[in-house]
């Protein structure tokens, strides 16, 4: 009997002492904030959407290895000895055009393995969160500067070039061969030498948040 | 305001239709109200904002928003169902709940039907709400609906059982079941509501009257017929657009029904607590009203603090805790009025 | 009217009906089901009579996919989604194992980063459990006011790794980025905001009454049964057995720490009911709070990433390696052909153990108790599936 009766007893004090928890959070200001108009601002090391500047890409493929789900895809062409491709802000020598450097957005898992082995640090992750679309196609993001017109030209050439240079062997060789095609990919991670260290401009911190406009076909 | 009517119109049936309306002109946007308020009071209770978009000030139009949503809604109905209980249902429980705002008193001037039994008629009326439950339950031919059902069937009739036990208190004391002269018999400064009076056995009964209403508005912690971590909807699994609107309104119609009861019964209805001070048939309505409204208030409170009790539990409490002490409360009254 | 006499109604396991009972689906879909479990339930009114788990709908080939790697750093990203409640944990287990199969031996300063990111996490994982337990039991604010929490610890962890669920944080042989500057100071104010916090739960939710009421003397599990299927974590120490991986088989720099380990110990009804597993819990996160304050007292200064291998080719071999995660041992069995990408991973999860004894504890109970059970012990099915 005198448990029914403490039971009911400490029943309705503990009712009473959750209401007080409860009443006393009715006048506690909100941890929430209203998202699309108030924005938190993320911390420096904000691992968000891919980005790649690609006047410092260099072709190397060391992000591609890295990548555990196969989200980064890069093609690329040697460039001709007269050519000059020009300097990375951290000074490597840019010896590959690259042709295609696609990066699948919907399947990239944000681990950040990808930034690590960059030679060049051109490829990291930003600040950017919000980029849904409404077709996942639109979701594989094209990093690649050159136009359309302009890459079957620069493979063009160089397949052009690696004839010739395949023609020339065998003439010095004088040994008539037929001349093999030279694949228009070289796939090998041919990664130069970092040249003299003219460390122009330290990269800002900053990243420029524009979203590639150009879409795979 | 019955005899103002029939001093402008002639028609009999003119007026009872005008008559039986005003409570749907207060329940409809009151219900719009009530759940943008537990939706408010849920979020500042659990350290969120709530609502804040629709409508511009604290999202206050989003219950609106919401209904127009449910009635563009398609109206699914299972293959397998009972279609005209299925149909039925929503209906009833609605009906159920809406009629007992007949005997009600809303202020001295207006109550629906001022009918001499109207406690005994409210208590026989709030009944049909389980038919319509169980008619939905059955009908929609689901396990987890059918357990719903039974569950609230289990439930409300044995939860009848205290509620009336404890306004049987109140009709020992003012020797009639008729609300509104419940409710004149309080005129006067708070002292003279029945919640003070014969202390500490009104009270009891007065607790015991509002544990047993949430159990029978199915709130937290009774809400067992539609338990979401369990039953994940109950009886209305299988319903959408606005007959799961129906429901939702049956139900906050329900909690406003039993609070009114509550306030009418125990804290004087429409009297102003300070005698004649803000009193005369519109004050009526304030207060009456604001009463109401505290008592929804607290039932959403109860619902943010307390878990769920489980089925057996459920029936302990009504059978072992508040039945006894309804009838402790009874022969207290019944020996103190005696002495 | 089906006649079951002439056509007997049998449930998946080949199991046939009386009359008066019901198979009953719980889940994929349920909101009490933490994740897409299935239970296939028999009951008799309310009354459960038989409980058949089902699972593997979160099935993502996790061992498989270890194996199909170019390297063993790759794996990382994989088993943060493993146990996606506390993937430092995971991380962590998995680079304590390959660290035993390279022998590489751990700056200090990355020892006690480990320390403080695990218990943490631990405290974060242990949060979800109890908010969504009182969601199961019905009470929905004590949930809210643990993820308010947790979001705090989340914060800490973003500021760290730039993460706040997958981190990819503890890499084999160090950790991917030093602390950050002020995460000490931030840690530190966490364990200042989080102590009365744990209070105000307990007064919410631990100690109502209509919360004992729910959750003890339900799903008694007890030591023995717990021991006989393997159970882990707090599951096992809720069933009053002392047993902790951090101490009992110390592994980083748990030795350090003076901290108690938590068991059930019946105080509102029997060892080893839903309360206690609950209350484990609880207590837990008071104690990992002492580890993570120690932790930050003591914390040396130095390099995280000198140890970290450039390339992983381990000698062939094989390694068991078991760690405390929130919700028990978390084992890793690595197997090396000394190639670069391991030859064979398998995990050892304390979830799928720990769900395993379900269907031993559920029987006889009601529906509502059954949802009180799966929710004590705490399962996430990411681990439980893999």
């Amino acid at each position: 009997m005198n448990q029914y009766f403490r039971d009911i007893f400490v029943s309705v004090w503990s009712v009473l002492i959750g209401m007080a928890v409860t009443f006393r959070h009715l006048f506690i200001p909100a941890v929430t904030i209203q998202y699309p108009d108030v924005k938190l601002k993320l911390p420096e090391r904000a691992r968000n959407r891919l980005y790649v500047n690609m006047d410092d890409c260099i072709g190397c493929l060391q992000c591609e290895i890295a990548c555990p789900v196969n989200c980064i895809t890069i093609d690329t062409v040697k460039s001709l000895p007269t050519e000059d491709l020009g300097i990375t802000s951290t000074g490597h020598k840019k010896r590959l055009w690259v042709t295609q450097f696609d990066i699948d957005i919907a399947k990239c898992c944000y681990c950040g393995l990808c930034v690590y082995p960059c030679p060049t640090e051109c490829i990291y992750m930003t600040d950017v969160y919000e980029f849904s679309e409404f077709k996942r196609h639109d979701l594989i993001y094209n990093y690649v500067t050159l136009t359309k017109d302009e890459i079957p030209s620069i493979k063009n050439r160089t397949a052009e070039y690696e004839k010739e240079q395949a023609a020339k062997k065998a003439a010095a060789a004088a040994q008539p061969k037929p001349p093999t095609p030279a694949s228009s990919t070289s796939g090998s991670p041919a990664i130069p030498k970092p040249s003299v260290a003219s460390d122009g401009q330290s990269k800002t911190s900053t990243v420029t948040t524009q979203p590639p406009s150009e879409k795979k076909a | 305001m019955e005899q103002v009517l029939r001093d402008i119109f002639d028609n009999h049936f003119f007026i009872y239709t005008i008559m039986a309306i005003i409570p749907l002109l207060w329940v409809l946007p009151y219900a719009l109200f009530a759940v943008w308020l537990e939706r408010k009071v849920s979020a500042h209770m659990q350290d969120r904002l709530g609502p804040m978009r629709v409508g511009g000030w604290h999202g206050w139009a989003q219950t609106l928003a919401d209904i127009l949503k449910l009635i563009q809604k398609e109206d699914i109905v299972p293959k397998a169902a009972d279609q005209k209980l299925h149909f039925l249902a929503p209906f009833v429980v609605f009906i159920g709940s809406y009629a007992a705002f007949a005997t009600i008193p809303f202020s001295s001037a207006y109550i629906g039907s001022n009918i001499n039994i109207g406690l005994f008629y409210i208590i026989a009326v709030s009944s049909i709400v389980v038919v319509g439950i169980l008619m939905a339950g059955w009908s929609s031919n689901n396990k987890w609906s059918l357990f719903g059902a039974m569950r609230a069937a289990a439930q409300i009739v044995s939860y009848e059982i205290p509620t009336a036990l404890a306004l049987l208190v109140v009709i020992m004391m003012t020797g009639t079941l008729n609300l509104q002269e419940i409710n004149q018999i309080q005129t006067g400064w708070f002292w003279n509501w029945l919640l003070f009076q014969k202390f500490p056995f009104v009270f009891i009964a007065f607790i015991i009257y509002f544990v047993a209403s949430l159990a029978e508005t199915n709130r937290t912690p009774f809400d067992i017929p539609e338990a979401e971590s369990e039953l994940v909807a109950g009886y209305h699994t299988e319903y959408s657009g606005m007959k799961f609107a129906l429901f939702f309104l049956a139900e906050y119609a329900n909690m406003f029904a039993v609070s009114a009861i509550g306030a009418t019964l125990f804290l004087g209805g429409w009297n102003s607590p300070f005698g004649n001070f803000l009193s005369g048939p519109v004050w009526g309505v304030f207060w009456f009203l604001s009463k109401g409204m505290f008592f929804v208030f607290v039932q959403m409170w109860l619902r943010w603090t307390l878990p769920r009790l489980r089925v057996d539990q459920l029936m302990y409490v009504s059978w072992k805790v508040l039945t006894p002490w309804a009838f402790a409360c009874i022969v207290g009254v019944g020996l103190w009025m005696m002495i | 009217m089906i006649d079951t006499e002439s056509i007997p109604l049998k449930t998946s396991t080949g199991r046939t009906l009386r009359s008066e009972e019901m198979v009953i689906n719980m889940g994929p879909q349920h909101p009490s089901t933490h994740g897409v479990l299935r239970l296939e339930l028999v009951v008799d009114g309310e009354i459960i009579v038989d409980v058949v788990p089902h699972i593997g709908y979160l099935h993502r080939c996790f061992e498989k996919h270890a194996e199909a790697m170019t390297n063993y750093q790759q794996v990382i990203p994989y088993c943060d989604r493993m146990d996606y409640i506390a993937s430092m944990n995971m991380d962590w287990a998995y680079a304590l194992a390959c660290e035993k199969l390279l022998s590489i031996k751990i700056p200090e300063r990355v020892e006690y980063i480990r320390v403080i990111m695990g218990e943490l996490q631990r405290i974060a994982s242990h949060l979800i459990a109890i908010g969504t337990y009182g969601l199961d039991v019905g009470a929905f604010t004590p949930f809210l006011f643990c993820f308010r929490d947790r979001e705090r610890i989340l914060d800490l962890f973003e500021i760290t790794c730039g993460a706040r669920l997958l981190y990819n944080y503890i890499w084999v042989g160090g950790v991917s980025h030093d602390l950050p500057s002020g995460f000490i100071d931030k840690a530190k104010a966490f364990c200042k905001y989080f102590r009365p916090t744990v209070k105000e739960l307990n007064d919410l939710l631990s100690y109502n009454e209509i919360f004992i009421k729910r959750t003890a003397n339900i799903g008694i599990l007890p030591a023995d049964v717990a021991i006989a299927y393997g159970c882990s974590g707090p599951m096992l120490r809720g069933s009053g057995v002392n047993f902790d991986l951090r101490r009992d088989d110390p592994y980083s720099i748990y030795d350090r720490f003076t901290w108690e380990v938590q068991i059930g110990k019946g105080l509102m009804g029997t060892v080893g009911d839903c309360w206690d597993r609950y209350m484990v819990r609880v207590w837990e996160m008071e104690q990992s709070l002492n580890i993570i304050e120690q932790a930050l007292e003591q914390i040396p200064e130095g390099d995280v990433m000198s140890a970290i291998p450039k390339r992983i080719r381990p000698n062939p071999g094989e390694v068991y390696v078991r760690s405390e995660s929130p919700r028990g041992e978390i084992g890793f069995y690595i197997i090396s052909d000394g190639s670069a990408s391991p030859y064979r991973v398998k995990a050892r999860s304390p979830a799928f153990v720990n769900l395993s004894v379900c269907p031993e504890i559920c029987k006889g109970y009601m529906i509502a108790d059954i949802v009180a059970i799966i929710g004590s012990v705490d399962i996430v099915l990411g681990e439980v599936d893999r």
